[in-house]
Formats: C-alpha cells, structure tokens, sequence
C-alpha cells in the first residue's frame, strides 16, 4: 500500500529513524543517558515537539500554550487510570481527544489574530488554564497535591475484567507488562514512530503544502482561494493532539498529573525544543526534544561536589573560584547553560541543529573539488 | 452582454473622495483597459472587485453575482484571479510550489484536508503547473525559490499562479511594470492567448504601448471618476483625456 505512495528517500529516513529509536539504550549509552526514565522522556518530549512543529514549523503561528493541552492530556489519562483501567491504550486514546477537543477550543478563538497577538492570546489561554486547575477545578485537578491513584479507584473495566490489584496502587500495565523501565520506554517509543510517520505523511502532502502556503503569504493564499482559517486550525488541533498524547504518555509511564505541566516555561521550553531542532524540519523537533532533555538531565545532576572534583587539578584558590562561577550554570542553575546554547545555536545556527547537519553533509558531499558554479560559500563554522 | 457590472460605486478615505459614482459595464470575452494618472482611483476599484475594499455604496456583481460581501476565497472560487501591483506570491516556497497551490485550490475547494496521500511530483497537477511555467517563460526556474526572483519574474509567475486556476475573470494590476522590453513583448502575447480563450480581463496599465495593442475598450478614470470610455482609436483623440494626462501630475 505504501510502496507506491511513499518516495524512496523518506521510506529510508523512516527506516533509520525507527531503527535508532528502537535501538536507543544502545546508541545513547556512551553518552551516559541509555537508562529508561530519559528515554521514556525523550520518547514522550519528541512527540510533543513534533506535533508543536506541525503549528509553528509549518503555518508559522507561534503558540505559547502548548503546555496546556500537555496537562489536559495528563489529567485525563490519569482519570481513566481511575474510572476505566489502569491499561494504557484507553488513557492515551482519551488523552489524544481530551486535547484535540481543548485545543479546537482554543485555537478557535486565539487563530482570529495573528502574529504576537496569537501568541499572547495562547499564553493567555495556557495560564488560564493553569491557575483554574490550581483553584476552581481542584476537585477534578487536586489542585497542588496534583491527582494521584489511590486503592479505592473504581477501575470499572478492569474490575469487569475481573482484575484485581490487591492491596498496593497499581502501575499501568499493557496486558500484564508494566508500562515502566524499557517496557515503557518501547511503548513510547511506538508512539513516537507513529507519530513520526503521521507528520511525515503531513509535510509531503497537499495540507502539508498549504500549511506552508499560510506562513509563506496568507494574503495571496486567500485571493487564490482559500480559505486560511480552517486549515490553521486543523494544523493547531492536530498539534493539541501530539500534546495531548505526550501529556497521556507522561502519565503512562509515570501516573500523576500535576499542574505545574501546564505553566508558561514548560510552553516555552517545546518552542525552544523545536527552534534548537530546527523549525520546520521533519527531524529537527526530535532532536531538539532529545538534546534539551539530555542537558537538563546531565547538568542538572551536577553539584558542588562533582565540580570540586573536577576543578581538583588547579591550586586550591583558583578551584574556588572556578566551582563558585561553574556552579552558575550546573544544578538548579542549568537553565543558564540551555539559555546560552540556545543563544549560541540561533546566532550560528538559525535553521537549528539540522541545518547543522546540512551543512555538514554538503561540506562532506562536496569532496571531490568539482564544485558546482554559482554553489553558495559555506561560512565559517563556529567553534 | 456584460460580465462585470460596476454601478454607482462610491468610496471614501476620510475626507478624500476615492470613487465618485464609478460606472462600468466590461462585457464577457473581452479586454477592458483601465487607464488614468496615479491617483486616479484605479488600484482602489480593483480591490472593490477581490473583497479587499467595500465600496461605500453601490453594487458590483459578476455575472448576475453580487461580489458585495463575499470573503476574499469565496471571490476567487467564483472565478476571479488577480495579479496585483506589488507581486504577491510565495516567497518561501519553489516556483512549481507557487503554481501547484492555486491549482489545488481550484481542484479543492477553499478548504480541504488532504493530508495522507503525498503530492505526486509527476503527477497530472505538477505536470499542469508545469506547462504554465512554461507559458511564462519560467520553466527553467521551477525548482528555485520564488523570493529570490527577480520583479519582472516574480510578476509571470504570479500570471503563471492566476492563469493554472482558469479563471473567467482576470483582473490585472500593472502585469508588465519592472519587466524589461522583451519580457514586456511576451507577456503581451501571453496575455493575447489568454484573450481567444474567452477570458475577460481588465487590465490597469501605465505603459501605452501594452494597453492599445491588448484592450478593445479603454475606461478613463481621474480623480475617482471615469471620464471617458471608448475604443482605442476614439480614446487618443479625446481631448479631456489628453487634458488629464497633460494637466495631470503624470507627464
């Protein structure tokens, strides 16, 4: 069925991408992050960055309240934990549609502006949606305490199936396998090639190109007949959906929803996942995810301690010296790293890690010294 | 009989009186110049024809159609295309891009999702918009990046994005301006073609040479009215044309 309708080139990034997810602990062991836990999140955060990159990447709208449909997700998976099964496939199902039908909501009256005032109008909508679920809603939210399973759940699906999980809360088991460690992680990361595969039939498609058409010149895309509303909108449901699917999984793997998921930095932090990926590109939102999540984790991690270690070499004052300015940037602090490599990355890199990965692959394709006439110069790489 | 029918159209900027009770019959399958010093309210009339502007009062309807009140889309789905002053196209996007979208448009509707089946890149669409790039002259280009065309081009591909759509209509906005003398030519014969094919056009054009080798009516408009409508040959002799070109700020 595919064979005639898929080109050749993406048939082969299909492949090799779901091969490196699918071998994921083995490649990123080197680099210290081949544990679950961190798969699970770079599996679960690729997805999110993927479906934010359907909006921005393609239509151009810069939404700041993705976070929200990431919380809605997650809440409605753990209700369905509560009520229904603790069998992750009715929860993500749910989840998915909980933040389409939130997202429709939404981007229906925030796509009447366009520009920063779309952006504002998201961000609105997100901390909206934020503090409600600290205040009003807590008794669907738990407000701070966050919603949590207890031993009393009606479970009524499995109770009609007639499982029991005794006396201790149970985690959320895929027929028997428990959706934690690799088991989780490989469910993730399923979804993550399917969702890979989803926006790749996107980009290459008619919508794809008129998506592309709304951020290139809505103005002529409507004197050509077309009606540009609709399809951002189908663009910012379908992306609620990735979000809400993501927020599903995040509880999957881990059942607790807390509202902080909804705040305006973790909105910001799939815009900066997509833009260090590179908007726009099919791969790049992946990445992005991955990269950000690999550096809160490692930097994170880092306390005085280690840097004393590290900084052991140098005479006892300069050591000081140099723990106290690197602590800047390491444990609580990380984000002072992630905001200078994001500056680093946009000064040098405006097209993001993959046009990194252009230009690298150009640089290397153009060995033989036959360059092509009018082939633009390659600028200096930054160190 | 006639396809497009302007009457009594009225619209005002504030205090400035942009058309003053415009009248205008342009008959199906024929080329209808607008000329006129700047100024003169011709661009504005345009944008009253595409929903870009609503006129204060009057009526234009195409067809027996009322185009009062319909969205810019819905203009271009009843079969008006337009090339405007300033070229608007897709900038980002490849010249074959630039020419596929209209055409899908036209093949869609103004809303459709159509997102599992991937554009076929040798398929009977890109083939189509192939073949208009070729009428334009622009074949050779079809894979680079609109935006970086030169103006004279990215007005022919902007032709080239009008005429994929077949359009019954063709309203065009200085199509030759910023083109050099030969592009100019072809163009003019383009434009020639599209003409035996049954389109009505209305043509706004500064370049004389353009306007009476393609119009077989001319429509003079100054300050917001038109004050004069003829046939080529008539028009040259009428001395209130001659008088608003020469007494104008044009010369």
């Amino acid at each position: 069925m595919f064979a005639n309708t898929i080109s050749k080139k993406d048939l082969a990034l299909l492949v090799v991408f779901t091969a490196a997810v699918l071998a994921g602990p083995i490649i990123l062991k080197p680099i210290g992050a081949g544990y679950p836990d961190l798969l699970q999140k770079f599996a679960i955060y690729g997805i999110f960055a993927l479906g934010f990159n359907i909006l921005f990447g393609l239509t151009g709208y810069l939404s700041f309240g993705h976070a929200a449909f990431l919380g809605v997700g997650s809440y409605t998976a753990v209700w369905t934990f509560k009520l229904l099964s603790m069998n992750p496939i009715p929860a993500i199902i749910l989840a998915t549609i909980a933040g389409g039908l939130f997202s429709a909501l939404i981007g229906f009256i925030s796509l009447r502006r366009s520009g920063i005032y779309f952006s504002i109008l998201t961000l609105a909508f997100a901390q909206m949606s934020y503090n409600l679920a600290y205040s009003v809603l807590t008794p669907i939210t738990n407000g701070e305490t966050g919603l949590q399973l207890t031993q009393s759940d009606p479970r009524a699906l499995d109770v009609a199936f007639g499982r029991d999980y005794g006396a201790v809360l149970p985690v959320s088991d895929l027929f028997g396998m428990e959706m934690q460690g690799y088991p989780g992680f490989y469910f993730c990361a399923v979804m993550l090639i399917i969702c890979f595969f989803i926006s790749m039939r996107i980009y290459r498609s008619p919508f794809g190109m008129m998506l592309r058409a709304v951020k290139s010149n809505q103005n002529r895309l409507n004197f050509t007949g077309v009606h540009t509303r609709p399809y951002a909108l189908t663009a910012f449901i379908i992306s609620g959906m990735y979000a809400g699917l993501a927020g599903g999984l995040l509880a999957v793997t881990d059942p607790l929803a807390g509202a902080e998921r909804m705040q305006w930095t973790a909105s910001g932090e799939v815009v900066l996942m997509t833009i260090l990926g590179g908007a726009g590109t099919l791969l790049g939102p992946v990445i992005g995810a991955g990269a950000i999540k690999y550096f809160e984790n490692i930097f994170s991690a880092f306390n005085d301690g280690i840097l004393m270690k590290i900084f052991s070499f140098l005479p006892e004052v300069l050591q000081h010296l140099a723990v106290s300015v690197s602590s800047l940037f390491v444990g609580e602090g990380w984000h002072l790293t992630l905001g200078a490599l994001f500056m680093i990355i946009v000064i040098f890199l405006p097209g993001g890690l993959m046009e990194g990965v252009t230009r690298l692959s150009n640089l290397f394709r153009r060995q033989p010294p036959d360059d092509r006439a009018g082939g633009t110069p390659h600028p200096a790489p930054a160190e | 009989m006639s396809a497009l029918s302007v009457k009594n159209v009225n619209k005002r900027f504030g205090g400035l009186k942009a058309l003053d009770n415009v009248n205008l019959e342009i008959d199906g399958g024929t080329v209808h110049a607008i000329i006129g010093p700047n100024g003169a309210g011709k661009s504005t009339l345009l944008n009253c024809f595409i929903g870009r502007l609503e006129p204060d009062t009057g009526s234009v309807t195409f067809n027996g159609q009322s185009l009062l009140g319909m969205a810019p889309h819905e203009i271009n789905q009843v079969g008006v295309s337009r090339v405007f002053q300033t070229p608007e196209i897709f900038g980002d996007l490849s010249l074959i891009d630039n020419v596929m979208i209209p055409s899908f448009a036209r093949r869609d509707g103004a809303f459709k999702i159509n997102a599992w089946a991937p554009i076929r890149r040798n398929g009977p669409m890109a083939e189509k918009a192939m073949s208009m790039l070729e009428d334009v002259g622009l074949e050779a280009k079809a894979d680079e990046t609109a935006g970086h065309l030169s103006r004279g081009d990215k007005r022919r591909l902007e032709l080239a994005m009008c005429l994929v759509q077949d359009p019954k209509l063709l309203l065009l906005d200085e199509p030759t301006a910023g083109m050099a003398r030969a592009d100019t030519n072809n163009t003019i014969d383009l434009m020639k073609t599209i003409a035996q094919r049954g389109v009505t056009m209305v043509v706004i054009e500064h370049d004389m040479h353009v306007v009476f080798s393609l119009a077989e009516k001319i429509s003079v408009l100054a300050q917001g009215t038109v004050i004069a409508e003829d046939t080529p040959a008539n028009i040259k002799g009428n001395p209130k044309v001659q008088e608003a070109y020469l007494g104008g700020a044009h010369l």
